[in-house]
């Protein structure tokens, strides 16, 4: 089994607080974040981090969020160095950051940042992609030539944490997601050393269909539950 | 028509039966107003959605059903929803028939440049190559110049690229243009404009075979069928 830092409650000693949940993260340190324009990006602990006060973080997915939104707000508050993304045109601020000098930010297709952090979720030290060949995403990068057909050799992307926002979670951190919600998340959970979910709805486990899960609970190091239900989205089947 | 209406009625005409499209951020989202609901085409969005229905009503907006600009969608009896590497699969695997995109340049080979402007307005190519590069057919969609006049239909872009030899199609207010081995090749042309203004609008080797269709009666006729029930 693995050895959790934390001391979680629930029957698999998973469950956490926001408390304890922030003593995982420290100035300068990165994570991988679920999301899309802040949609399936966790709230609490975006908010717990502001709170926190931790700075110099690199963060890693899919885009900048909104000024007062998702990851979006880490940026605002000046608290982001440098941002792993494909798009950033959600955020002025992030865009006011990067031109004056004092946000890195990277820019990754975003098929192709999804598969790199896949691979480094499944294990495998990176893609063969083709997409970018031609612009200036091929500067720099190795090309593998398979079956006469050349490819951009791209690494695989893993980060020390994960943060990521599940509809519903059990005790065991089985995951489900919702809608247009899921978008990276499934990714990022499986990409990390340390994988922290937020559940708008926590249930026992062996409460959810299995079928019906789209992350293992093996790949879930914590649950943090309590994420606010926004209106007009219904309390979840299990 | 104003031209933006133009533009994305005539270029709801270009998608097949039960293709399926994604739509890019902006004008190419109001294509989706004007597709006939006969074909059955099915909307794809790369935050991780196929099906997508017409915007909610207000006040039924349902905050994890979004399509890639952010914007409240509904279900159709077609929808899935899947997580970001399945979008992507989806578009490099050769299932999306089409895109419709928006851009910054398209040069007359079909080079797409949509997402950096050095030193400028840079907001990242977010999935906007894989949809260009890889879908089966690339629509886009651009007024002629831009806001300060420079024309956006280029012999060749000045800002970096996209993806190189990518559109097939180009719709403006001014013509339909089509990427040829040949060269741009300007096929329709709207109904205010001679050729001779398409021409002057457009830096390009420009092919014209005469006569030129007129892009409203392709949009009337269009309409006319859809009245009378005719099929698609």
């Amino acid at each position: 089994m693995r050895r959790r830092r934390l001391a979680g409650s629930g029957s698999h000693g998973k469950v956490i607080d926001l408390e304890q949940a922030m003593t995982l993260f420290a100035d300068g340190g990165s994570f991988l974040f679920g999301g899309f324009g802040s949609i399936g990006t966790p709230p609490l602990l975006i908010e717990g981090l502001l709170a926190k006060g931790v700075r110099g973080l690199t963060i890693i997915g899919n885009d900048a969020g909104y000024p007062s939104h998702g990851v979006g707000r880490l940026i605002s508050a000046g608290r982001v160095a440098r941002a792993v993304v494909s798009h950033i045109g959600s955020n002025p601020m992030a865009i006011e950051q990067m031109n004056a000098g004092t946000l890195s930010v990277e820019f990754v297709p975003q098929g192709t940042l999804a598969e790199r952090i896949r691979a480094g979720g499944a294990g495998l030290g990176g893609i063969l992609v083709d997409v970018g060949m031609g612009t200036e995403v091929e500067e720099g990068k190795r090309t593998v030539v398979v079956d006469g057909r050349p490819y951009m050799l791209e690494p695989a992307i893993r980060a020390p944490l994960a943060i990521v926002l599940a509809d519903v979670a059990d005790a065991y951190g089985n995951l489900r997601y919702r809608g247009t919600a899921r978008n990276f998340n499934p990714l990022v959970a499986m990409a990390a050393d340390v994988v922290i979910a937020e559940a708008r709805e926590l249930v026992p486990a062996g409460t959810l269909d299995p079928d019906s899960v789209h992350t293992p609970g093996a790949f879930v190091d914590y649950v943090l539950p309590g994420s606010p239900r926004p209106a007009g989205v219904p309390a979840p089947k299990t | 028509m104003d031209a933006r209406e133009l533009i994305a009625r005539r270029a709801a005409l270009l998608l097949g039966p039960g293709e399926t499209v994604a739509l890019g951020i902006g004008l190419p989202t109001l294509v989706g107003n004007h597709i006939d609901p006969r074909l059955k085409v099915v909307l794809f969005a790369e935050d991780g959605v196929a099906g997508i229905g017409p915007r909610p009503r207000p006040g039924e907006e349902d905050v994890d059903m979004i399509n890639a600009g952010g914007e409240p969608i509904t279900r159709t009896p077609e929808t899935a929803t899947f997580d970001s590497a399945v979008a992507f699969a989806l578009v490099r695997g050769g299932r999306l028939d089409a895109a419709v995109l928006g851009t910054m340049q398209v040069s007359e080979a079909g080079d797409i440049a949509s997402w950096k402007t050095p030193g400028g307005h840079s907001p990242g190519m977010g999935g906007g190559m894989e949809l260009a590069a890889k879908a089966r057919r690339v629509v886009v969609l651009t007024r002629m110049a831009t806001r300060s006049g420079e024309p956006k239909i280029v012999p060749r872009c000045s800002m970096p690229l996209t993806a190189p030899r990518a559109a097939d199609v180009i719709v403006s207010e001014l013509g339909l243009f089509e990427v040829t081995p040949e060269g741009l090749t300007l096929r329709e042309r709207a109904r205010a404009a001679t050729v001779e203004q398409v021409r002057a609008a457009t830096p390009c080797r420009l092919i014209v075979t005469e006569p030129v269709a007129v892009m409203e009666d392709r949009i009337e006729a269009a309409i006319a069928a859809a009245e009378t029930g005719e099929t698609p």
